[in-house]
Order: C-alpha cells, then sequence, then structure tokens
C-alpha cells in the first residue's frame, strides 16, 4: 500500500486512519469511542438532528460528527467539559418533554434515552415536565405508538420512506408542535402503515412499540379446558438466545421447545414443516404457470410474507394475480395442526411465536378464518415469548433442548432456511432441480440466491430453459425491482421479504444491529447443514400429510385467493 | 414580438425611451402592498375619472401614441406610513395621504395647470431621500410596475444583453467575484464564489433558484423590490444562468406575498412573449426557463436547503450539510441559491463593472444594503444606504429622529436572527462584518427602532415566540431548547422570574448557538444574548424587583391614584371598562387593584393627572 495516501485524523490525541469512512462519527467509532446518537443508523440516511454526537474540532467549532466529513490531518476532541455540558443539556430537554414513568414502559432498559441519562448522569431536571397525556395509537394489531414518549429523532420516518417505501408516517407541524403521524392523522390501522414493524425495531424509545398479545396467551395456556398448541417459525431459534446470553445466530431450538413446554404449552412444533409445504404447493404452482406458458401471469411473486403481500395489497393491486395462492407457512401448518386436532373435543388455541410483527395482522384476516375462527389464535413476537420465559423464572440456560412433538415432528433443511433472505427461492430451487445429487445440492447456494443485498438476480436452468429469478428484500428494493418490471424486464420467479436481510431481522426479534442480524442467517444455513433431509419433498411427513389430512383439501387449506383491497387512506 | 437579435432589443428600448420622453408628465401612484391597503387603486381609478372630466390626453400604456400624461402603476416609493403616495414628474413631487377626494384637486391644479399643491407634500421628504443611495431600489416607485417597456425605458436588460454578447460565462462570473457582492440575505457569503462553484460542475442540469421568502417580522425590502421592479430581478436571474451554464431557475415567494407574486408571474410572461426568457434567448443560443414556486408560510423555508425541499414538494426542513447546495442542491443537482436583493444587485455589476461598484460601501462589503426601517422613528419604510452608513444616519437623518419626544433607547436589526445595537453602536458603520463583531447581523435587514418605553425582555420574548412557533421541530437545541427559552422569558414578564433564569437563558442559548442544525437555529437565541448583553440590568429588575424599568410589561404595572392630587371629579371611574375605580365625588379615589386590567384608560382621562403609571 501506498503510504504516501494513507490518511489519518486525531481523534482525542489519537491518530486514526480515515479508511474511506463516510462521516467522521465512524472513523471515532471504530477509535473505540462509543459516541452517543439517536438518530444515526448507518443503513438509513444521515438526519443530523439529535445533535448528541457533536465534537470540537481543533478551532474550538463544534461539528455534528454524523454530518462531517473525515479529512486528513483533521483533529477533533469528543469528550471535553463544553461537549459533555451540551449533551447532558440535550438529554435534559428530551427528558422535559418525555413521559418518565419507565417501570412500566414496553421498552424499558431497551430504551436509548433511558441508557444515555443513565450513561450522562442525569439526576435532576431544570425544567418543568412538559409532556402531555399519552397520546396512544392502538389502532393497529402489529405496532402501538405512544407520542408522548417520541423523541422526534425521524428513525422510525426514515425507514418507512426509505428502507420500505410504505411513507404511513412523516412528521407535521412545527417547532414545539411537530410530531410524527400518518397522513390527516388517521389512525395507523387506516394509513397506508402494512405492519412490517421497522420503524419498531428502530425507534430509539418505546414510542413504537410491537403489540403485545402475552396476556391474551396466558389466560389460554391457564384456561384447562383449552389445548394449546404451538409452532416457532426458523428465524426465533437463531435470535431468541441472544437475550439469554448464548452468542448470535446460535440455534436455541431444543431449548425454546422446553421452556414452551414448562410455560404449558401443550403441543410444539417447527413452523419448518408448515415451510415444507409451502416449497411443495409452491414450486408446483411455479411449474403450472410454466408450463402454462402465459406471459401475463409472470412472474410468479412469493406469498409468504405478511407484510409483502399487504404491500401489495395497498400499492400493487394489479400485481396481486402474480402473487402466489400459496398461504404462508404459519397458516399452512395452522390449518393442518387444527384440522388434525378436530378429532379430539377438546378446544384447540393456536399460538404461532414468529419474528414478526405483520403475522399478527396475517392471523386476523378473514381469508384465514374457519367459521369465523381464526386458525391462527394470536401471534406472539420473539421478543414476547422472551418475556414469558423471563416472567416464567426459567433459567434459559440451563434448560435441556427438547425434540417438538408428534405427529409433525419432522422438517428439512429447506423449510428451516425460510427465515433468511433467499431461503424460500433456495428451497424452490433444490425442489425444481431434477439433479438430486449431493453436489447438484450444494451447487444451489452458489446460484447467487443467498447473502443479504437487497436485490440478487439469478439465472437458473430448468430443463430447456433459463428461468430468472429475483430475491429481494426491503420494500424499497422491491418497488425498485417493480419499476424494472413495469419497463419491460423479465423474470420467472420474485422471492419478495419486506424486513432488510429476511426474516431474521423481523421486527419482533430482540433488537440487533446488521452484523449481529447476518450472524443470525449464517446460523439458520448452519442448521440447514444439519438436517437430514435438505428438500422438502424429502420430508417422511408430507406423503402422510398428501394422503391424509390434506387428502381433497389441498385447495381448501393451503391456498388463499387476496382480492384487490381499497386503499383505505384513499 | 419575439426580439431575435440584440439590434432588435436595442431598437426596441430606444422606442420605449422615446416613448417615455414623449410623455409630458407622469403621475405615479405608488401601488405598493401599503398604498393598495390604504386605497390606492380607488386613487387611480379618481384620477382616470378625473383627467377624463378635464380632457386630459392620458394613457397607462407607455407605448400608446397619442397621449401626454402617463399614469402609472409604480412599486414603492418608499415612505409606507404616508401612503397613498402620488409622484409628479419630471417636477419630482410626492404627494402624500393621498385620498380619493383629492384625486379631482391634483388633476386640475398640477396636471392642467402645472401647480404644486401644498397640503399634499411631505416635510421631510428631502430629508428622507437626500441620504439615501438608491441603486437596487432606483426605478422603485418611478416606472410602472407592470410594464416591461418601462422597464424598457430606463435602461432595461442591458446588462443581460452585454452579458450574453460582450462578455460569456467566464468574464461574467470574474466581474462578478471582482466586485465583491456578498449575498443579501443575510450570511454575507461571496456571490461570485458561488457562481464560479456551480459553473465549474459538470452536470447536464443546474438551477438558479432566488430566495423571495422573507419571513423576518418587520422585513419587506424583498417584497417591495420584487413588487416594484420585477425585472430587475429577473434580469439577474438570467445572468446568472448565463454565468453557470444553468437553464432552468425558480423563484421561491412567501405565501403572505400575493402581490409580488402576481407581478412576477406578469414579469416573466412579458419577458417570455419578447424572447428574454425562453429558448434561444436574443438568437444567443442560450435559454432560460424560469418557474414561480409559492411557500406556504413557513419562515423555516427561507433557509436554503430548506426552500429547495418544498421546491421539491418535501416538508421544508434543513438538511446537514455537506454536500452543500453548489453541488447537491435543488433535485441533486448543482443550484445557486441568492436571495431577491442580491440578484437585483448584478445587473448593476454587469452594466457598471466592478470598479465601480466596489466603489460604493465598503471595502469589505461593498455596494448598498436596503433595509425596512420602522418602529419609533418620525419616517418609517424602505430605504437604501451605501453599506457603512452608521445608523445615527439612518434614524436621525433619513429617519427624521425619534417620534415625538420619546428617546432612542436601541434598534434591533436582523429580526428573529439578529440582535439589538444600542446608543453606543450609533455612530457604528453597519456593514456584514462590523455588525458581527458586536453580536448581530444585517440578517435580510430588518431594523426595528426602538424608545425608552420599550421592554427589551419583552421585545426578546417576541422574537423567541416567533422562532419557537417556526421552528421545523427538527433539531433538539431549536425544538426542545426555544421552547424552554420561551417560558422562562414568558414567566420574567409576567413578573414571576427567579433567580438563575440569566443564566439558563445564557446556558440554552450557547447550546442553541453552537449546535443547532442550521443557521436559522444557531442564531434563534441572539435577540436575547444580546439583549442581555446590554440590558442585563432590565432583566434583573424584572426578576428580582418584578419592575419593568421601561413601564410596558403589563403584568408589573401598577396603576394608582395620587389622592393630593385627585379632585375626585370620577372621570376615572366612569372610563374604566372593568368597574375598578370608587369613590365619593369630591372626594379621592381608589382603585381596586385585584379588578384592574391595567389598560390605561383612566390614565388618559384624568385631566388633573392623579392616575399614574408605574
Amino acid at each position: 500500500m501506498d503510504t504516501e495516501k494513507r490518511a489519518f485524523m486525531i481523534v482525542d490525541s489519537i491518530p486514526v486512519e480515515i479508511e474511506g469512512e463516510k462521516n467522521i462519527l465512524e472513523v471515532i467509532r471504530k477509535a473505540g469511542i462509543k459516541l452517543p446518537t439517536f438518530c444515526y443508523h448507518s443503513e438509513l440516511s444521515i438526519y443530523g438532528a439529535c445533535r448528541m454526537c457533536v465534537v470540537e474540532n481543533q478551532w474550538g467549532g463544534i461539528d455534528a460528527a454524523c454530518s462531517a466529513q473525515p479529512k486528513d490531518g483533521m483533529e477533533i476532541r469528543t469528550n471535553t467539559e463544553r461537549l459533555r455540558r451540551y449533551r447532558k443539556m440535550i438529554l435534559e430537554l428530551l427528558l422535559a418533554n418525555h413521559c418518565r414513568d419507565c417501570t412500566t414502559c414496553g421498552n424499558s432498559t431497551n430504551c436509548k434515552l433511558q441508557e444515555l441519562a443513565l450513561r450522562f448522569n442525569i439526576e435532576g431536571l431544570r425544567f418543568p415536565n412538559a409532556a402531555e397525556h399519552p397520546d396512544r395509537d392502538d389502532s393497529s394489531p402489529c405496532i402501538a405508538r405512544d407520542q408522548n414518549k417520541c423523541i422526534l429523532c425521524g428513525d422510525c420516518v426514515r425507514m418507512c420512506n426509505e428502507i420500505q417505501n410504505v411513507g404511513a408516517i412523516d412528521f407535521a407541524y412545527r417547532g414545539f408542535d411537530t410530531k410524527v403521524t400518518t397522513s390527516f392523522e388517521v389512525p395507523i390501522a387506516e394509513s397506508p402503515c402494512v405492519g412490517c414493524g421497522q420503524c419498531a425495531a428502530v425507534c430509539p424509545t418505546g414510542a413504537i412499540v410491537v403489540k403485545n398479545d402475552l396476556e391474551r396467551v396466558w389466560r389460554a395456556i391457564d384456561d384447562k379446558e383449552a389445548k394449546v398448541t404451538t409452532q416457532i417459525a426458523p428465524a426465533v431459534r437463531v435470535a431468541l438466545g441472544e437475550e439469554f446470553g448464548l452468542s448470535g445466530g446460535e440455534n436455541a431450538m431444543g431449548k425454546i421447545v422446553a421452556a414452551l413446554r414448562r410455560i404449558g404449552f401443550d403441543e410444539v412444533y417447527d413452523t419448518s414443516t408448515g415451510a415444507d409445504l409451502t416449497v411443495l404447493e409452491e414450486s408446483n404452482e411455479l411449474l403450472r404457470r410454466l408450463s402454462k406458458d402465459s406471459a401475463p401471469e409472470m412472474p410468479l411473486f412469493t406469498s409468504c410474507c405478511p407484510a409483502w403481500v399487504n404491500f401489495c395489497e395497498k400499492f400493487h393491486p394489479e400485481l396481486l394475480p402474480h402473487v402466489s395462492t400459496c398461504r404462508s407457512p404459519m397458516e399452512m401448518f395452522a390449518a393442518v395442526i387444527k384440522e388434525q386436532g378436530r378429532s379430539s373435543r377438546r378446544k384447540q388455541v393456536h399460538v404461532a411465536i414468529m419474528p414478526c410483527t405483520a403475522k399478527k395482522f396475517e392471523a386476523a384476516r378473514e381469508e384465514f378464518k374457519k367459521d369465523g375462527e381464526p386458525y391462527v389464535d394470536y401471534v406472539l413476537t420473539t421478543r414476547e415469548v422472551i418475556r414469558m420465559i423471563r416472567e416464567s423464572g426459567i433459567v434459559f440456560s440451563e434448560l435441556e433442548p427438547e425434540a417438538v412433538d408428534s405427529p409433525f415432528g419432522a422438517m428439512t433443511g429447506s423449510g428451516v432456511i425460510f427465515g433468511v433472505t433467499g431461503g424460500v427461492t433456495e428451497a424452490v430451487l433444490r425442489r425444481l432441480s431434477s439433479d438430486k445429487s449431493r453436489t447438484a445440492l450444494m451447487s444451489t447456494k452458489h446460484k447467487g440466491v443467498r447473502g443479504t443485498d437487497g436485490i440478487k438476480i439469478a439465472t437458473v436452468a430448468y430443463g430447456d430453459r433459463e428461468l430468472k429469478i429475483a430475491v429481494v428484500s426491503g420494500l424499497a428494493n422491491a418497488s425498485a425491482l417493480i419499476e424494472r418490471i413495469r419497463n419491460g424486464e423479465h423474470f420467472d420467479f420474485v422471492e419478495v421479504m419486506a424486513c432488510p436481510g429476511g426474516c431474521v431481522s423481523g421486527a419482533g426479534q430482540p433488537f440487533a444491529a446488521g452484523a449481529e442480524v447476518r450472524k443470525r442467517g449464517t446460523g439458520l444455513y448452519a442448521v440447514d447443514q444439519m438436517c437430514s433431509y435438505k428438500r422438502s419433498e424429502e420430508n417422511p411427513l408430507m406423503m402422510s400429510m398428501y394422503s391424509g389430512i390434506l387428502k381433497g383439501r389441498v385447495h381448501e387449506l393451503l391456498h388463499v385467493s387476496y382480492g384487490a383491497k381499497e386503499e383505505s387512506h384513499a | 414580438m419575439k426580439l431575435r437579435n440584440r439590434e432588435e432589443l436595442i431598437a426596441l428600448r430606444e422606442r420605449c425611451v422615446r416613448a417615455s420622453e414623449n410623455e409630458k408628465r407622469k403621475i405615479l401612484v405608488c401601488t405598493g402592498n401599503g398604498c393598495i391597503a390604504n386605497g390606492a387603486l380607488e386613487v387611480v381609478s379618481k384620477l382616470e375619472e378625473a383627467m377624463n372630466e378635464l380632457g386630459v390626453s392620458w394613457s397607462i400604456d407607455l407605448m400608446d401614441d397619442a397621449h401626454e400624461v402617463g399614469l402609472k402603476k409604480s412599486g414603492c416609493h418608499g415612505p409606507c406610513e404616508l401612503s397613498v403616495l402620488v409622484r409628479i414628474e419630471p417636477e419630482g413631487w410626492l404627494y402624500v395621504k393621498v385620498k380619493p377626494e383629492d384625486c379631482r384637486e391634483i388633476v386640475e391644479e398640477t396636471l392642467v395647470h402645472g401647480r404644486h399643491i401644498e397640503r399634499l407634500a411631505h416635510d421631510d421628504e428631502a430629508k428622507f431621500y437626500k441620504k439615501q443611495n438608491l441603486f437596487v431600489l432606483e426605478h422603485c416607485g418611478h416606472i410602472d410596475a407592470n410594464s416591461i417597456e418601462e422597464y424598457f425605458s430606463v435602461g432595461g436588460y442591458r446588462a443581460l444583453e452585454k452579458a450574453l454578447f460582450e462578455m460569456g460565462p467566464d468574464a461574467i462570473v470574474k466581474e462578478v467575484l471582482e466586485s465583491n457582492l456578498r449575498g443579501r440575505g443575510g450570511g454575507g457569503f461571496k456571490t461570485g464564489r458561488k457562481w464560479e462553484q456551480v459553473k465549474r460542475q459538470k452536470a447536464a442540469r443546474k438551477f438558479i433558484v432566488c430566495n423571495g421568502d422573507e419571513g423576518d417580522p418587520g422585513a419587506f425590502m424583498d417584497c417591495s423590490i420584487m413588487s416594484s421592479d420585477p425585472h430587475r430581478m429577473l434580469e439577474g436571474m438570467i445572468i446568472a444562468g448565463v454565468a453557470c451554464g444553468a437553464e432552468e431557475g425558480y423563484i421561491y415567494v412567501r405565501a403572505e406575498y400575493p402581490l409580488a407574486a402576481s407581478r412576477l408571474y406578469k414579469a416573466i410572461e412579458q419577458a417570455e412573449q419578447y424572447g428574454l426568457l425562453g429558448d434561444d434567448i436574443l438568437g444567443s443560443g442560450f435559454s432560460f426557463h424560469l418557474r414561480i414556486n409559492r411557500g406556504a408560510g413557513a419562515f423555516v423555508c427561507g433557509e436554503g436547503s430548506a426552500l429547495t425541499a418544498s421546491i421539491e414538494g418535501k416538508r421544508g426542513m434543513p438538511r446537514v450539510k455537506p454536500p452543500r447546495t453548489v453541488e447537491h442542491g435543488l433535485f441533486n443537482l448543482p443550484t445557486v441559491l441568492n436571495n431577491v436583493e442580491t440578484f437585483a444587485n448584478v445587473p448593476i455589476v454587469i452594466e457598471k463593472g466592478a470598479a465601480y461598484y466596489r466603489s460604493i460601501g465598503t471595502e469589505s462589503s461593498p455596494g448598498t444594503k436596503a433595509y425596512s426601517l420602522t418602529g419609533n422613528v418620525r419616517n418609517t419604510g424602505l430605504i437604501e444606504v451605501p453599506m457603512g452608513a452608521t445608523l445615527r444616519e439612518i434614524i436621525f437623518d433619513i429617519g427624521g429622529g425619534m417620534r415625538g419626544d420619546s428617546t432612542f433607547k436601541a434598534v434591533q436589526i436582523g429580526g428573529p436572527s439578529g440582535g439589538c445595537l444600542t446608543a453606543e453602536h450609533l455612530d457604528l458603520p453597519l456593514d456584514f462584518d462590523s455588525l458581527g463583531k458586536v453580536g448581530a447581523m444585517i440578517g435580510s435587514g430588518g431594523m426595528v427602532v426602538l424608545d425608552e418605553k420599550t421592554c427589551m425582555v419583552e421585545i426578546a420574548r417576541f422574537f423567541m415566540n416567533f422562532t419557537q412557533k417556526e421552528s421545523c421541530g427538527k433539531c433538539i437545541p431549536c425544538r426542545e431548547g426555544t421552547r424552554r427559552m420561551l417560558d422562562i422569558l414568558e414567566r420574567i414578564v409576567a413578573g414571576k422570574g427567579e433567580e438563575g433564569d440569566i443564566e439558563a437563558l445564557l446556558d440554552l442559548a450557547d447550546l442553541i448557538g453552537n449546535t443547532a442544525l442550521c443557521g436559522l437555529g444557531k442564531t434563534a437565541a441572539s435577540p436575547v444574548v444580546s439583549t442581555i448583553k446590554y440590558f442585563r440590568d432590565e432583566y434583573e429588575a424584572h426578576i428580582r424587583d418584578k419592575r419593568c424599568p421601561a413601564g410596558s410589561c403589563k403584568s408589573m404595572k401598577r396603576i394608582s391614584i395620587d389622592t393630593a392630587l385627585c379632585k375626585g371629579c370620577s372621570k376615572c371611574a366612569r372610563v374604566c371598562p372593568v368597574g375598578a375605580i370608587h369613590g365619593e365625588i369630591k372626594e379621592p379615589f381608589a382603585i381596586d387593584a385585584s379588578a384592574c386590567v391595567k389598560c390605561g384608560a383612566c390614565v388618559d382621562a384624568c385631566p388633573f393627572g392623579a392616575v399614574k403609571e408605574g
């Protein structure tokens, strides 16, 4: 390397090399200094509103580190008397206008404001509390908002607009009256919100939280008349353990099963089994469409992600005929479990444990009810289950792993990789491949469908034709791909996951930054490696299901027709 | 109609000059905002009526062949307080406070007989204009604001002609750089530097944007320029386009300026008809298209990045810099953003040259500055003085001194971003740099003159209230900090100030000034800091003694009756709107302090000076 061209800046008297960082905040953090921020997220645009990351330059001027460019020879200080005073005062100002009922806040101990107030030793406020009464919006089944806890960092707004291209929320009003709200301040459920919950995932306080269904699930468990069954989504197993000291991406499935049994669930299953059903159905659908050779129905979009289905209904209703008629793995599996259980006279309650907030909405959809009863009664997110485990006093680390219940105890590697972007596609490719050799199997992972890129394009040979496949995560990327299709680009199969990176970064998961989330994906591929069966069709349960409970009822239990909805905000 | 080349423009201009010379007399009625509010349009129609009745040959159209008197709806003449203003040329007589019923007399006496009407003249007129140096405002009040031909008749678009055919981009930028023209919007950034940077950008599309979002309370310079001499600003913008290779422009006009917007729309239409805007201007191959974007009433949209966001259809909120507007401005493309007055200066620089321009004003701040002079001076209105003029000249010469027998206390300059200047600064030459040194700024040029009856804490509260309401709400120091400062100031003027309030104000001001995101935020606390600096004793009197030294804060006002002077006439009790005064006739009366609303009606009513405020 040409040493002449290396650039350094001086951070608190220590030279730190500048290696292409876009702002000095990144350089400072690289130097091992945890500069506080509320509004800085490397994946979102730079907003520069919280001013917590201020630094002092060599001339005594104050710059916000997030928006200052690193330059060779630049000297900055990050911890002077002035800076501490400014940071404390910013915190004081925020706290003076904030609900301070921390003990009963759903986000307590996960709150950046709480953390920084402690870190900066805020012991009293000189300003009277101007926070008004709680201003809650509980209209959505996925998220709950409380304006009174909002610090207006804009993270949710940028997430909703930049990454998800939904634009359900933005700023309104001026000055002290500024707030984040929907157009015309309609309840969030009536807005274009698709329920992905990514706003809650980036909210540094408790202003946007995931809807909590714990009490209702506890009631079901306590109901002696009810048989409570549950299914655990793939992505949950590689994230839940993070909160109990396991390293990121470590598979905690066995311990989770054990914990759920102790909590009182009667039967515990793995959604991966449902995913195997989805692979078979979706592959068939793709083949059917390919054989019809009716171009207007191509591409086939996946339908596993409820936020994506919502997005499609609200923003691209014209694409609904392209969306697979397959129910999501959760809904397929729930239908099978409940139909199977109808022979017993006990009341059935089915709880799905998901990394996802939009699943709460999906579970309540009319399409997934039979005689007014939903197949999935409640959806709990990973974080809700963590609370349940804690509430039960279970020492998670000491649990002995247990296996899921029969009769649905078998799953495949194809089913488990559904939890990461590209997984559904890879599972379908495994199914479609006529070459069932181990080499062919191993080579699918090199087809370009793995990895965390927002848009991945792959071309795969199928018979005498080439299939063009796109794997997309993040709804803004979905919009970009739809634009490409509109402009005439041909695709045969498109997988869309609303959350960047897929379900592993679902809004119901423990809070984590990009690197942690990538470990979760790697963890799922590791689970796949350890599975005896790699292809969904190898799942021994499939044969018995199709010849048993599903006989003559495949369409009724595994498929759905999403009709175009009128936009509620129109 | 469309001028195909330079020669056709020159020929047209000559025809306009001749037409103007052929008018024996011009009668210019000010149709600026103030005068229209006071009935200027009625004055115009009455004048028309009277001229018709008395057989005067007149026309509103300069190019109309057969007329002797040109009736002009001009822009602002300056002394707005004396509206409706009517100017008679070539005599240069100014009639003030003209009413519709004066019109017949004006036509008969002045237009028919050529006689001056003394009673309509303005005492201080000579003084008001004498010390001024009208460059940017030179045509304001002297030509019809709705007519491009009138602009031609005073040499309009000669600078553009020169820029297009004699100079070219390099020479224009060089001239503007050498002139040291600095942005009149408040920052004082060198205009030439901005243009040079945009010129250097390789983008296929670039923009010239004019900031006409003059939102400071009490400022109306830009409004007057836009509605009095719109073509001058247009000319400046087109020249900027030539210089920077930009073919598109936007004028951002604040929502509260419908008159300015309508005159600009008209001016653009006229310029397009003559081919001075549009494709292939005067056959030069250069094209320039101009659009108007009207604001929606947000002060913060005067900040550059908020303004461009607003044009783009986004919420008007400042963004972090870099990237800078010259590189990634409007629609993320290179953009020159200057304010109205800056663009209006450009034709002078181009036509008369940098050396001439630098001969006006001071070395570091050449040229002139327009101010809106308001408050407690005799003559208020729109003025223009060379940079470096002193407050004394502005207030006591042009402004005619303090109103009535009041005494000068301070000037609030630069609006909500500025500060106050006191008697010690009366001889300070006003320019960009000198003001910064004393904690004030020219800002956009609002100048409010205050007398001894004005409470400086209340002034600070007024501006803080404005800033807080108009904060975009983005960064924490400005959104939350200004609110806390306002809370404290409101308490102080309500007589509930506490020890430590001044220190808390200064702490918050320090935070906001150093950490706010945008320029408007960073200067939001300036009025407070500067009033504390120069009038700390007033703050202390409010906080410690619960007393307003200026006697203006209502909460601290005490109205009492001096029993020694009271004759018991009951006049005070009769005017009291809340029945707070009681007494027996011919015995001293008394005020019930708990019922008194401190309106002061009793003070005015007492014939013996027995009712006292304090």
